[in-house]
């Protein structure tokens, strides 16, 4: 049967009844080591580019991506479209693995499916060893057709690119369109695409417009950093980071330009989350959901997005308060200095001065803190809220291809009966007719049940992956934001240690 | 001379700390210089806010031999202090003093609104949160009572120290005299000229003001008392938004704690210990944050407004000296012209000698007030500028200490 690379250790508690080991990351259970032992202070810098996340991954020190590779073929002649809508991911076939969650599966129309399977198991380990730096934002153009093109570096060791370092411009509707590309392919088969940095018009404009300001510098970093989050978090992802789409981006200097570049804004997910929301309670007949996992799961989400949304909001507050904290520190500073200045007695007034330089620094630590709270934990933030709005949709999914599976199932049996009418008739041509459509049918039936254990199946993986990301991530930028914050303190010692004998010698 | 301290720093939040209701325990008298100490002692030794007036109770200890009794207290109202403070400033025998600013009325709208909107609002929060709330405001409350009450101690302080203002008999009445004073407030008529006489005063001000003196200390004064005041204004304004960017901040960390506890309460994976450590972490650090936007509050703040008020007082002191001067004048030149007419001289004369020497009184006083008032200044705002660093670096190691360990033992178990 299958040729399985090793037998993952069993994993903990949800992923039981899953028999092959869909366990992508077999880490030992009992530890999640995510330590990130290698921190240093520049890390917490935010003028680097973004959250050094890759450097996080010491898992599994096998290397089976020299493997995969080989067995990888993206250019496969096999590439069935076997699912009605978009194109099949597919790669080159191999045998299918045995028994997965339920036992009609059908062997030989999986096997593409199933070599996914193989594939991902065998990646297993994941040296994730890629790194994606977004920088050097340039304005190219004028007017109201300009851009910024960003410079896109990936460094990795794999051996399916051309070269293990190279970079290439891109500019925003680039994104977009591979972010549009990719979830057309896999969004509605269960795989969870990382939703794409939000659109700004009023940002964009007044970037066009030419403002080399405070408030356009801070949003062309904000969308340099949110980018280059993007594309770590994609190419993180087992399966997309192999697509040919996502190749193209990173490696190729012609790009095709992106058109209609509907983004998927988390607005735009969220309504289409709801219409789907909507169709399923309109649906005669409820889904019996005999897998109680996915309606848990559902609800985790549910309750995880509203909490998250909190917490970014008050989040969101203290950026806000802070930076006002450091303009009006800085406007104290002044104050001070002015006070220092009129006043007669001259230690008092050299300590005032002292006084005011102290705050000016302060307001400069206020600043800094400010950025650290919005690029480390409110950005975090609101890329799982956007996140999860996207496993929502996939869920959706799920339901819609379950939806379908039982309309064709109900057609088949209004068929079946037509037909069983027809017999007692003398229409031989109609007969047959009816016969023919009853076989068509029992394969769409077959397939759509087929789809719906596929993408169930998908499901549960991608969850498991996006949990473990998720624990990751947290604990990762949380633990650096609490080290800006230990900075900040470290600082604000210095300063008044360094006033203290000023303000004593006050005589 | 006594020296200002408003020092009820660190007792003061201590007191919070161990829940100490308002004022079971007395604050301990503000930190005076007193040559005579013993002679007279007063402190205001509780306080009771009620729905729209705060009740003092101010007590004195005094050896001195007007008094019936050696230790007596009886119940002030703000208005009443007021009056005290008024009559001061009315009486031609004080023109050559600093006369302590009066202390600002007790304003507890901004809290009681903000309770109130808690209270319209608790149907739309959790218990916990409710409960949170509520003990904030009501520890801000606390907080806006006991400096009210500081001040007013204060400024009777001032007056028990000062030389000549503490021999007052108005201020005897006013420690001892255990009935209402009838202290009406002013009504409208009253308040209508009040408001004429400053607009006066002002104008007479400016007219002072650009007569140059011929004394060189006066002079200087002059100018350098109207820019510090001025200075001390802003200074005091910038303080007070600071302070308030920096009461938001900790609100919202405070915020950013209870969802971190929820998401730590709701979560499945490893993340729910996690969350719930640096969910307490914060709630321990956002205390500290308040702490210290209080003590920036007491220490800087309130060091600025006092020092507003008094600087205010001292410009006060030399108008009245500006006015007596040219009266002084006036009355020269009346005289002369008396003496050219040769009618009504003795009468001239004596009112020339009149005008002198309320001048030089004043002129001599007000000499040795302003340099007074310097060397309280200084005083004071070397020991509110020590405390307030030493506090910043008490707060800020405490931060670090806190958010240290915690990083520790988060690393640690990941």
């Amino acid at each position: 049967m299958s040729d399985r690379a090793r037998d993952p250790p069993p994993e903990r508690t949800d992923f039981e009844e899953l028999e092959d080991a869909d366990d992508l990351f077999p880490e030992p259970a009992a530890t999640e080591e995510s330590g990130p032992a290698s921190l240093t202070a520049e890390d917490i810098s935010t003028n680097s580019n973004g959250p050094k996340q890759d450097s996080q991954f010491d898992e599994d020190p096998e290397d089976l991506f020299a493997e995969a590779t080989e067995e990888v073929s993206l250019d496969s002649p096999e590439r069935d479209v076997l699912l009605s809508d978009g194109p099949s991911p597919a790669i080159t076939p191999i045998t299918p693995p045995t028994s997965v969650i339920t036992p009609c599966l059908g062997h030989d129309d999986m096997f593409t499916h199933s070599s996914f399977d193989e594939i991902e198991e065998e990646e297993g380990g994941d040296l994730f060893d890629m790194h994606i730096a977004v920088s050097d934002p340039e304005k190219v153009g004028d007017g109201m057709n300009a851009y910024m093109a960003y410079k896109v570096t990936t460094k990795t060791p794999m051996s399916m690119f051309k070269r293990g370092e190279f970079s290439v411009k891109r500019r925003f509707s680039d994104f977009l369109g591979l972010h549009s590309k990719l979830a057309s392919k896999y969004l509605h088969i269960g795989y969870i695409v990382p939703p794409a940095p939000e659109k700004s018009i009023v940002g964009m404009t007044k970037v066009k417009v030419g403002k080399e300001d405070q408030s356009s510098n801070e949003f062309v970093e904000k969308r340099r950093s949110a980018l280059e989050r993007y594309l770590m978090r994609t190419v993180k992802h087992p399966v997309l980071r192999k697509d040919p789409d996502v190749m193209q981006f990173l490696e190729s200097s012609d790009l095709p330009r992106a058109v209609n570049t509907q983004a998927l804004s988390s607005a735009g997910l969220l309504r289409m989350v709801n219409k789907a929301a909507d169709a399923v309670n309109k649906m005669t007949i409820k889904m019996n959901e005999s897998d109680a996992w996915f309606e848990e799961k559902q609800q985790h989400f549910e309750n995880l997005d509203v909490q998250l949304r909190k917490l970014h909001a008050s989040v969101e507050s203290l950026v806000c308060h802070r930076k006002e904290l450091s303009v009006n520190t800085a406007q104290f500073a002044k104050s001070a200095a002015m006070l220092g200045n009129s006043e007669d007695h001259t230690a008092l007034s050299r300590a005032l001065s002292q006084l005011a330089e102290v705050e000016e620094k302060i307001d400069q630590l206020h600043q800094d803190q400010a950025n650290a709270d919005f690029y480390l934990f409110s950005e975090l933030l609101g890329d799982y809220v956007r996140l999860i709005t996207a496993v929502k949709g996939v869920f959706d999914h799920r339901m819609k291809t379950w939806q379908k599976w039982q309309d064709s199932q109900m057609l088949l049996q209004k068929k079946r009966e037509a037909e069983a009418k027809l017999q007692f008739t003398n229409k031989p041509d109609k007969l047959q007719q009816a016969k023919d459509e009853i076989k068509e049918l029992d394969a769409k039936v077959q397939q759509g049940e087929r789809d719906f254990e596929q993408i169930s199946k998908t499901i549960r993986k991608e969850v498991s992956r996006f949990e473990k990301e998720r624990v990751k991530d947290f604990k990762t930028i949380i633990i650096k934001y609490l080290e800006s914050l230990v900075q900040t303190q470290q600082q604000m010692i210095k300063y008044w240690e360094a006033f203290l004998p000023e303000a004593r010698a006050i005589s | 001379m006594m020296q200002e301290g408003l020092d009820d720093g660190p007792d003061f939040l201590s007191e919070e700390e161990r829940g100490v209701s308002a004022l079971s325990s007395p604050p301990r008298a503000v930190n005076v210089d007193l040559q005579t100490d013993a002679t007279l002692q007063v402190d205001i030794s509780d306080a009771l806010s009620e729905r729209d007036k705060v009740k003092f109770t101010v007590h004195t200890k005094s050896t001195l031999p007007n008094f019936k009794q050696n230790e007596f207290s009886v119940v002030r109202q703000h208005e009443e202090f007021i009056w005290l403070h008024d009559s001061f400033v009315e009486n031609e025998e004080y023109a050559g003093y600093i006369i302590p600013p009066a202390p600002p009325r007790p304003d507890f709208d901004a809290s009681r609104e903000k309770l109130q909107k808690l209270g319209e609002g608790e149907g739309s929060m959790t218990k916990e949160e409710f409960t949170k709330m509520k003990q904030e405001l009501e520890a801000e409350y606390l907080a806006i009572f006991k400096k009210t009450v500081a001040m007013h101690e204060v400024f009777l302080c001032r007056v028990a120290a000062h030389p000549v203002l503490r021999k007052d008999l108005n201020f005897h009445v006013f420690l001892e005299y255990n009935q209402d004073l009838s202290v009406r407030g002013k009504n409208k008529k009253e308040k209508l000229e009040d408001f004429f006489k400053n607009v006066v005063k002002s104008a007479d001000g400016v007219l002072v003001g650009g007569v140059k003196d011929v004394d060189d200390f006066f002079e200087h004064e002059k100018t350098f008392l109207l820019e510090y005041h001025n200075r001390v204004k802003d200074a005091s304004a910038k303080c007070d938004r600071m302070i308030r960017s920096h009461k938001s901040a900790s609100d919202d960390i405070n915020r950013i704690a209870s969802s971190l506890y929820t998401l730590g309460t709701q979560d499945s994976t490893d993340l729910c210990k996690f969350f719930l450590k640096v969910s307490e972490l914060f709630e321990k650090t956002r205390k500290i944050e308040a702490r210290v936007a209080a003590d920036e509050d007491l220490k800087l703040a309130d060091l600025l407004k006092y020092y507003l008020r008094e600087s205010q007082a001292a410009k006060d002191l030399l108008y009245r000296r500006s006015r007596a001067l040219v009266d002084y004048e006036n009355a020269n030149k009346a005289l002369d012209k008396a003496r050219a007419k040769n009618r009504d001289v003795l009468q001239a004369e004596t009112s020339q000698q009149l005008s002198c020497h309320k001048f030089e009184k004043i002129s001599e006083s007000a000499k040795q007030e302003l340099i007074d008032f310097k060397t309280r200044r200084v005083s004071a705002f070397r020991k509110n500028l020590v405390e307030l660093a030493e506090l910043e670096l008490k707060h800020a190691k405490g931060n670090l200490q806190l958010l240290q360990s915690c990083v520790g033992i988060l690393k640690g178990n990941t």
